[in-house]
């Protein structure tokens, strides 16, 4: 069926984006921003994170981690600056900026996690 | 035969002058909930900075292990506490909204009743719960 | 308790003003009166050019909308009570987003054209044969669109939804939850014809689940969920789409006795 725009594209891509954000980043977050530089737990040494970066799971695990996010914001940001600022004029421009940075996030992400050795 | 639908452009020629208010483009600061619904939307902001924050460590550890030390010693700096731990604040605040607002999109029903709100967002906590102690798992051990 | 209260109410009168000015009047409190009372006894009483709509007075015919305070209510089922604090006053403004005819009339001509083009009737693809009886639902299949059908057009949601306010094509809420209650009547056919209106940048893409209409809606219409939910049938179909060649769509069946 053909449908009038592209939407459901973006929707889906900014529903998947939300839900790895929900679910994954919060740990994350307080893991690698918070509770290891602040010492509050012990974290894992360098040796320890890239045993564990190899692996080819843990590799697509964050490759998502940093490409479906960037997704979600880019959707979400787009409409925010749509009504909460009211540039629809700059529509184009906003939109190439946006989803041009996630595009940017998942490819750099791709590269690194492919030759990380 | 039906008359056909006046034409809207002829029809109101002769109205009186309506009053159209312009909305303002800070049509978001003066209601509480237009407020925290645009607090929900920016926090989708401080969801690219961990993506970010994450490349970059990706890049450290890439590069090797100066260059990770280096990245782990300005992740210490005071700016990026502030950053990382106002980040956290919003991140939670969308996992919490993203998961009370997911059952509306579902209309999910059992035996013809329709499932009850928080009976559908809180599989979604347990999810979130059990992810988060199985990620510190397979970090500290 | 005062015995009276002060009403701040909205004025425009297109013949003499530019904008509209707040007129304040006095009115008696009585513990059982709505605003719509108040409003009732000023143009008695007081002033009897104030203009506003109302009609059954009892949440029904969704005539009476307006700004309470900042809130899109119904006045007929807005108790003075609520605001009869010490010195509170009560704002009493047309509903947000519209243009404005006189007072606190609004003018709907858009809205009821947006109405019309979500196509609001059952749309057959084969109509039955009167000998093959009538359309029967189960209570299940009922329960899929009943609380679409519960809206009494106030739009309260379009002066709730600001992206009603910032996009004047945006097809709204009430216009998408009343198609919603078509396209999930199980006697309805016509889901396709709707998605021109519908799958579209001012249709449910133009939503960003704010979620104000659901919350003001006297009906608990939740015209918020409807769109939600087509957003994801809509990401569905389109998924599908991409792997399967667009078939026949199944039809519903509604249960009219098949066996001519």
């Amino acid at each position: 069926m053909e449908k009038p725009s592209n939407e459901p594209l973006f929707w889906t891509l900014f529903s998947a984006g939300g839900v790895v954000a929900a679910i994954f980043i919060p740990i994350q977050l307080f893991l690698f921003g918070l509770a290891f530089p602040l010492g509050l737990l012990h974290g894992p040494s360098y040796e320890q994170l890239m045993s564990l970066v190899r692996l080819p799971l843990v590799r697509i695990y964050l490759f998502l981690l940093c490409s479906l996010p960037m997704f979600h914001f880019a959707h979400r940001f787009r409409y925010t600056l749509y009504d909460g600022l009211q540039v629809k004029h700059l529509n184009e421009v906003i939109f190439v900026l946006c989803y041009g940075s996630a595009v940017a996030a998942t490819v750099l992400a791709a590269y690194l996690l492919w030759t990380i050795r | 035969m039906h008359p056909q639908t006046p034409n809207p452009n002829l029809y109101t020629e002769y109205h009186p002058r309506w009053y159209r208010r312009r909305v303002s483009t800070y049509w978001w600061v003066g209601q509480r909930q237009y407020r925290k619904f645009i607090l929900r939307e920016l926090s989708s902001v401080f969801v690219a900075v961990f993506v970010v924050i994450t490349l970059l460590q990706l890049r450290a550890l890439r590069a090797g292990p100066e260059a990770y030390a280096r990245f782990q010693h300005r992740m210490q700096g005071p700016a990026l506490m502030v950053l990382c731990a106002i980040s956290l604040f919003f991140v939670v605040f969308h996992t919490i909204t993203w998961f009370n607002l997911a059952p509306r999109a579902l209309a999910l029903r059992i035996r013809g009743r329709r499932l009850p709100d928080f009976l559908v967002a809180a599989p979604n906590y347990i999810i979130w719960l059990v992810v988060s102690a199985a990620v510190t798992w397979a970090v500290l051990r | 308790m005062a015995d009276t209260i002060i009403l701040e109410i909205a004025r425009y009168s297109p013949e003499q003003d530019i904008e509209p000015r707040f007129e304040t009047f006095e009115v008696p409190f009585r513990k059982e009166w709505v605003v719509l009372d108040a409003l009732n006894y000023i143009k008695d009483k007081v002033d009897g050019t104030l203009t506003y709509r109302w009609s059954c007075r009892m949440g029904i015919c969704g005539s009476c909308g307006m700004m309470v305070n900042g809130e899109p209510m119904l006045s007929c089922a807005t108790f003075l009570s609520s605001y009869a604090r010490n010195g509170s006053r009560v704002r009493v403004e047309p509903l947000r987003y519209f243009p404005v005819v006189r007072d606190l009339v609004t003018e709907l001509s858009d809205f009821l054209g947006k109405l019309k083009r979500v196509k609001p009737w059952l749309i057959r693809k084969e109509e039955l044969l009167l000998r093959q009886g009538e359309f029967r639902q189960t209570p299940e299949q009922l329960e899929d669109y009943r609380q679409f059908s519960m809206c009494i057009n106030c739009t309260l949601c379009y002066a709730a939804c600001p992206v009603v306010g910032l996009d004047p094509l945006f097809v709204g809420p009430a216009a998408i939850a009343l198609a919603q209650r078509y396209n999930k009547d199980s006697r309805d056919q016509g889901a396709e014809e709707r998605t021109m209106v519908l799958a579209h940048p001012e249709g449910i893409w133009g939503c960003t689940f704010v979620g104000e209409c659901t919350r003001v809606c006297p009906k608990h219409v939740d015209p918020a969920g409807a769109i939600q939910q087509y957003k994801l049938k809509s990401a569905l179909d389109w998924a599908k789409s991409l792997f399967l060649l667009p078939g026949p769509k199944k039809e519903k069946i509604s249960g009219a006795s098949a066996d001519t």
